[in-house]
């Protein structure tokens, strides 16, 4: 680990202004993924300014939504009991990740800002885009099980781990950003980018920008879930995860989210899948051919070819269950 | 950087890079919490900070400066077993020992969880007022615990008479 200067910041602005002034600077949430990263020396800020004193209010809005603080452990956000009523998969996807100690520890801005899992991005003597632009990518051609199917590029095969975002992606959940010029609004859906020519940049932040809230939208669906399928049961990153709401009206779907985990250098929203199924009636051929038409444009590696066909079930699967 | 461990007040002048699992280990001459994989998949590093389990070794020692911090020195002692030491050992909860101090704090963490209602990945009423501990529960409750002896049996028997009657 390089060493740095730490400052605790005691409002956005100041957290803003001091990254602003230190070159190489990065913001400090739990830790659990830059402090990992920093010993290994694939990240090296000089300087770290925490922000885990920031807003971790978790508050219901006057419309119905929520604001939730970026400095929220993810514990907290789960344990909320309005979420749990009212934004169970949004629960249920941040129980499903990591471990209760990690969840203890880590914000909610931290949990956006995760970097990927990919093997040869934390091996320094290993090819990465990723890690040094232009150096090549290890993972194309190596042991790619755990890589992307959709979205990906010749430059990167990454996913994002994440649970929470998923969850998010789906809820339609805004990301509140604030940096130097004002502050902005962005969704989750498009927060985090594609990999296409430049893997290393992974969201919309500009440098300096903050995140310092997620705000949920009022009125969520009352059907929904999280189902995350992995290589053992708890502890261990997503192979495939689901995040769907169904309403149903009158005998067909009057509206439809679902945004898949593990799968691409995003969470993905399933957009192609919620337009075939909307004014269906729900019906297992109807699921299965919107996950197909969702997965038509899927890419296997050598690996991962299997994840295919596990998002397709998966998908099938959690809209019976909420359609049951 | 000032901290309370195990009730006492210590003070440290400590490396900026100094994790709190270092800090612990090698400067406060508390070397009962463990340095397992020391990138936060294993757990043998849990520890309580103000009464909740984190993974120390992925904690930087500056952030938690006044802060609480209890190790398994301040659990219980040789004399004076605190009733999860002694359940691990009557359930033979270890074999070599090595993730046991994590494992213990880990389980009281977790019980105060489990206490205030806090759900899990198993729970499937997310609404419920309270916890219902049973095997699947605590099994999943301390998945962030690895033992590479596969003392599991012994360890979910342990917790299970310690804190189950405790929490329903």
């Amino acid at each position: 680990m390089l060493t740095f200067e730490y400052t605790r910041a005691d409002s956005a602005a100041a957290a803003i202004d001091l990254v602003e002034r230190e070159a190489e600077a990065k913001f400090l949430g739990g830790g659990t993924n830059l402090v990992d990263l920093m010993r290994e020396t694939i990240e090296r800020p000089r300087a770290l300014v925490d922000v885990t004193g920031l807003s971790a209010a978790i508050e219901v809005q006057e419309d119905g939504g929520v604001l939730i603080g970026a400095a929220a452990t993810n514990t907290a956000l789960a344990e909320d009991r309005h979420i749990r009523e009212h934004y169970p998969m949004l629960a249920r996807a941040i129980l499903a990740g990591a471990s209760a100690q990690i969840r203890n520890m880590a914000t909610v801005g931290g949990n956006l800002l995760q970097r990927t899992r990919c093997y040869y991005f934390y091996d320094d003597a290993a090819h990465c885009n990723k890690r040094r632009a232009g150096s090549g990518c290890d993972a194309v051609d190596g042991f790619n099980r755990i890589h992307a199917i959709l979205g990906a590029s010749e430059q990167c095969v990454a996913t994002h781990p994440s649970d929470m975002c998923v969850a998010l992606a789906a809820l339609d959940a805004m990301v509140h950003i604030e940096g130097k010029d004002g502050t902005r609004q962005v969704p989750v859906a498009d927060f985090h980018t594609l990999p296409g020519d430049t893997p290393q940049v992974e969201t919309v932040l500009a440098p300096g920008e903050l995140i310092t809230a997620i705000a949920l939208p009022a009125n969520p669906a009352t059907g929904q879930t999280y189902r995350k399928v992995r290589d053992r049961a708890s502890y261990a990153f997503a192979l495939v995860s689901v995040a769907a709401s169904v309403r149903v009206e009158d005998g067909s779907i009057a509206d439809v989210r679902i945004a898949l985990g593990g799968v691409a250098h995003k969470p993905w929203r399933a957009t192609k899948a919620e337009a075939a199924l909307r004014g269906k009636a729900p019906s297992e051929d109807a699921f299965r051919a919107a996950a197909r038409a969702e997965l038509a444009d899927a890419r296997p590696l050598r690996d991962n070819g299997f994840k295919i066909g596990l998002a397709e079930r998966t998908i099938v699967a959690v809209l019976q269950e909420l359609t049951a | 950087m000032e901290f309370t461990i195990n009730g006492s007040t210590r003070t440290f002048d400590v490396d900026i890079r100094t994790s709190l699992l270092d800090l612990l280990r090698e400067h406060a001459g508390l070397p009962g919490t463990k340095k397992g994989c020391n990138q936060g998949a294993c757990g043998a590093c849990t520890v309580l900070v103000d009464g909740e389990r984190i993974n120390s070794c992925l904690a930087l020692a500056v952030q938690y400066q006044g802060r609480a911090i209890t190790t398994i020195e301040g659990v219980g002692t040789q004399d004076a077993l605190a009733d999860i030491q002694a359940a691990f050992v009557e359930h033979d909860g270890f074999q070599c020992g090595y993730c046991t101090p994590g494992q213990i704090c880990s389980a009281i963490g977790m019980a105060a969880e489990a206490k205030r209602g806090l759900p899990s990945h198993v729970t499937q009423d997310l609404a419920a007022d309270s916890v219902t501990l049973d095997d699947d529960e605590l099994r999943e409750r301390m998945s962030g615990n690895l033992c590479r002896c596969g003392a599991y049996n012994g360890i979910v028997a342990a917790v299970r008479q310690v804190f189950v009657e405790e929490v329903a």
